[in-house]
């Protein structure tokens, strides 16, 4: 428990010191929003009235103070150019970049993990051949040429699924999962291709070890003796899953935009294009706070595997 | 046991299948237009920003006093009846019957002059009428009146302009609203109501009809005419990526896409279910900074004239050739009303040896010249590459100095020297409804004084806009206009680099496609 409140505790300073360089990255950047809320027409004086409007006139150190002061009472400020509440927008687009999320690793799992132990068992033959060719294309080709591949033949030629959008959960299930399908199955399989070679590389080593020959020269059968590799070579993937789930939250950029679905993803690209500053600053520090408690979870979920860790 | 496990199963698949059934969404029964546009809404307030978007919306949102038909004549609207004094300086305009606000309110005189009050104080037009003198002023609930101190020539064209910034009627209280940021409330005049509880920014705007739009009985045309909206709903998809919209658009996911990117409408005109029209021609320019050296010069910025090839920039920026010009002489659109060729002679085709004759009596020494190149969008990137080459056969020494969109805005508004920052060349583009006359043109229209990045002052240029502006008599008008471009050939306020037609692409099941016209006049379409 003391470890985990350690860790906790820990976050403050991360997200202080992502706070002062998300803030000071974002403000030195060329750009302003003034700008581009005023328009292709717009004459200098317009955009002067509009900084001054907006409080981007005032020195630097004063905009930092009054942005860190609202974060401390919890309000992460209003999009300077829809005017819209910044929580009301996460709270809109955290749904969907979840949702790919989570069902993208539910899929790499399911299919990767069993993929990478068969690809061990049956190391050096024709079936871990193909696994590895199937892992290095995955890997190999971009995520937007398989995106369009995808659209082309199952929403364009076959139209059994959309080519964009979203439909909340609570319009039902099919709806929900029907959007998702097509994004859900380009990213995953980035992350089919790094778990299963995680997997095979970590089985296969564990397969060499001394108690699995012991085990099977008893006369342990297949499967037992491949669920006590997996169990022990569990710890390498359950982190490699980890970062998975950590990179996908802020990685989803592409996906998002192809399939036009407005996630996480999608917000910050459309705020770093605009220089909305407080949408982007809140995204980035939600994002490293997500990043480090994926991590604690990550480090918690050890002792799953191996109950002699101790913290 | 059979029984109850054949049950069971039953069961089961009625699960299934009620969990993987096309939910029936309430706006199943509705006709509902779905529409990806060229980019996300942001500033919901017409009477603020020139972006297109938010004046798109405008026009869904809110009514005109006078509409421009589809030969560009502007047409009573939101008005009734109005008459004029003999010498044009008394206007008065009579409301139609029965005109509400989408909160139940009728629309009155008082609304009108405080959104009258609230435009002149923005738009060019309305600058160029309030320094005429013009006044408005309401007479009882329905009737206000317009008294100018001396003759202006396009209060009916002012009151009917296209964009940006349209003459949107709001209410009183919000028109009165400071000017120097956003409105954020829409209480609208038009022909939809927004529904900000399904606004998605960056993914969705949701409009549906407006029960208490009282729409005009003659047939829609161009903006005037009936409003009535044929659909239901409304709804703009955001589809960033331009491939992915041009699947949903042949997968039947969107009706129309406003925007045809350049690149996909030779193969969109190949799809037998899928209409290419054009919506609005456009304008390329370029624009140098005349607040510094060396274009500050009138020499240094003919001889940049001087080796533009219109040809070659509009077909770098993909458009097919049926859809560009490969040249145009005007400054105010080809085929439009203000169409002339007045002094374009010398500069019809271009001629390096006297572009190099120009610079070298400009005084030109080959100093640094910042070029911002644009990464997005790309028809502009290309444009600009398209100048650069067209520079470098000047032997003018440049710093080319790539940047996004957001960064070049910010920087071109900045008035300083290039060690501080500053800039000498950037391209952009207008729609035929920003560049079409000597009021309309953004850059044309600036007088001395101005803060429109480059900083354009010729005071020959403001002595014939004014004249232009007083005259209303066809004949002298149509002689000063001429006088006014022979001279803007001369001046350079700014330089047009190519004139081409923008596209929409929609699904050839929806109705009344031959009806649009310059924005989405999404009323006029039907499914």
């Amino acid at each position: 428990m003391g470890y985990v409140v350690r860790r906790l505790l820990s976050v403050v300073p991360v997200m202080l010191v992502v706070a002062v360089i998300a803030f000071l990255l974002i403000h030195l950047s060329p750009g302003d929003p003034a700008a581009l809320i005023a328009g292709d027409f717009a004459t200098a004086d317009d955009i002067a009235r509009l900084h001054t409007a907006l409080g981007l006139d005032e020195p630097l150190w004063r905009q930092f103070g009054l942005w860190a002061g609202k974060l401390l009472q919890g309000d992460l400020g209003t999009s300077i150019f829809t005017h819209v509440p910044v929580t009301q927008l996460l709270a809109q687009r955290v749904q969907p970049t979840l949702s790919i999320a989570l069902l993208t690793m539910s899929l790499s799992i399911l299919i990767a993990i069993p993929l990478g132990v068969l690809a061990a068992y049956r190391a050096g033959t024709w079936i871990d051949r193909l696994v590895m060719v199937f892992a290095v294309l995955a890997f190999s080709v971009p995520v937007f040429l398989v995106g369009y591949l995808l659209i082309y033949g199952f929403a364009v030629k076959l139209q059994w699924l959309p080519v964009q959008g979203y439909t909340d959960l609570s319009h039902g299930v099919w709806p929900w999962l029907r959007n998702l399908i097509l994004p859900c199955v380009n990213l995953a399989l980035v992350y089919i291709a790094l778990i299963t070679r995680m997997t095979r590389a970590t089985v296969l080593e564990v397969l060499h070890e001394d108690y699995i020959r012991t085990a099977r020269a008893k006369g342990l059968s297949v499967l037992p003796v491949l669920e006590h590799a997996l169990r022990n070579a569990a710890i390498p993937i359950a982190t490699t899953v980890g970062v998975g789930i950590a990179l996908l939250i802020g990685g989803v950029v592409v996906t998002e935009t192809v399939f036009a679905i407005p996630g996480l993803g999608r917000l910050v690209i459309d705020a770093v294009e605009h220089h909305d500053y407080p949408v982007i600053q809140s995204v980035l520090l939600i994002s490293a706070a997500a990043y480090v408690l994926i991590n604690l979870l990550i480090d918690l979920s050890y002792r799953l595997f191996d109950t002699r860790i101790r913290y | 046991m059979k029984k109850t496990l054949l049950n069971a199963f039953a069961a089961a698949a009625m699960a299934v299948s009620c969990a993987l059934a096309p939910v029936t969404g309430v706006h199943a029964q509705e006709k509902t237009l779905r529409m990806a546009l060229h980019a996300d809404l942001t500033v919901l307030d017409p009477t603020f920003t020139t972006a297109y978007i938010t004046r798109t919306f405008g026009y869904m949102m809110y009514d005109t006093l006078f509409a421009m038909d589809a030969k560009g004549e502007p047409q009573p609207q939101m008005v009734d009846h109005y008459k004029t004094s003999e010498d044009k300086k008394q206007w008065t305009f009579t409301l139609r019957d029965g005109l509400k606000f989408s909160d139940g309110q009728p629309v009155t005189a008082a609304d009108c002059v405080a959104s009258l009050q609230r435009w002149t104080a923005r738009d060019n037009i309305g600058h160029t009428l309030a320094a005429a003198g013009g006044k408005w002023q309401a007479v009882d609930d329905k009737t206000f009146t317009l008294t100018l101190e001396r003759p202006f020539g396009l209060v009916l064209d002012g009151l009917a302009k296209v964009s940006s910034y349209p003459a949107f009627i709001l209410p009183e209280r919000l028109a009165k609203m400071p000017a120097d940021r956003p409105l954020t409330e829409v209480v609208g005049s038009g022909p939809y109501l927004f529904k900000r509880d399904e606004w998605l920014p960056g993914s969705k705007v949701v409009f549906v009809r407006n029960p208490d739009y009282v729409a005009r009985s003659e047939a829609p045309s161009g903006l005037s005419g009936s409003k009535h909206s044929n659909v239901d709903r409304v709804e703009w998809i955001v589809l960033p990526d331009s491939n992915s919209a041009i699947a949903a658009l042949k997968n039947k996911e969107v009706d129309l896409i406003e925007q045809t990117p350049p690149d996909y409408i030779e193969p969109l005109r190949a799809e037998s279910d899928i209409h290419v029209g054009v919506i609005e021609q456009n304008q390329a320019y370029m624009v140098l900074n005349q607040a510094f050296p060396p274009f500050d010069n009138i020499k240094a910025r003919q001889a940049v004239a001087h080796v533009i090839n219109q040809a070659e920039f509009v077909a770098a920026m993909g458009y097919p050739p049926d859809l560009r010009r490969d040249y145009c002489a005007t400054f105010f659109i080809c085929g439009s009303a203000n169409d002339t060729d007045a002094g374009s002679q010398p500069y019809a085709k271009p001629d390096l040896d006297a572009a190099k004759q120009a610079l070298s009596e400009s005084g030109y020494k080959g100093e640094k010249i910042v070029v911002m190149l644009p990464t997005t969008p790309t028809y502009l990137n290309s444009a600009t590459l398209v100048a650069i080459q067209a520079l470098q056969t000047l032997g003018m020494n440049l710093d080319i100095q790539s940047m996004d969109w957001a960064s070049m805005t910010a920087r071109r508004s900045k008035k300083v020297p290039l060690n501080q920052g500053g800039w000498n060349v950037f391209l952009s583009s207008a729609s035929e409804f920003n560049v079409n006359s000597p009021l309309n043109n953004t850059y044309l229209a600036a007088s001395c004084g101005n803060t429109l990045p480059g900083w354009p002052c010729d005071k020959e240029l403001d002595k014939l806009r004014a004249q232009w502006i007083a005259s209303i008599e066809p004949d002298k008008r149509r002689q000063l206009l001429e006088q006014f471009q022979t001279r803007a050939y001369q001046a350079f306020p700014n330089i047009p680099v190519g004139q081409f037609s923008r596209t929409f692409s929609a699904n050839k099941s929806l109705k009344h496609l031959d009806l649009m016209w310059s924005i989405p006049n999404v009323w006029v379409l039907d499914k």
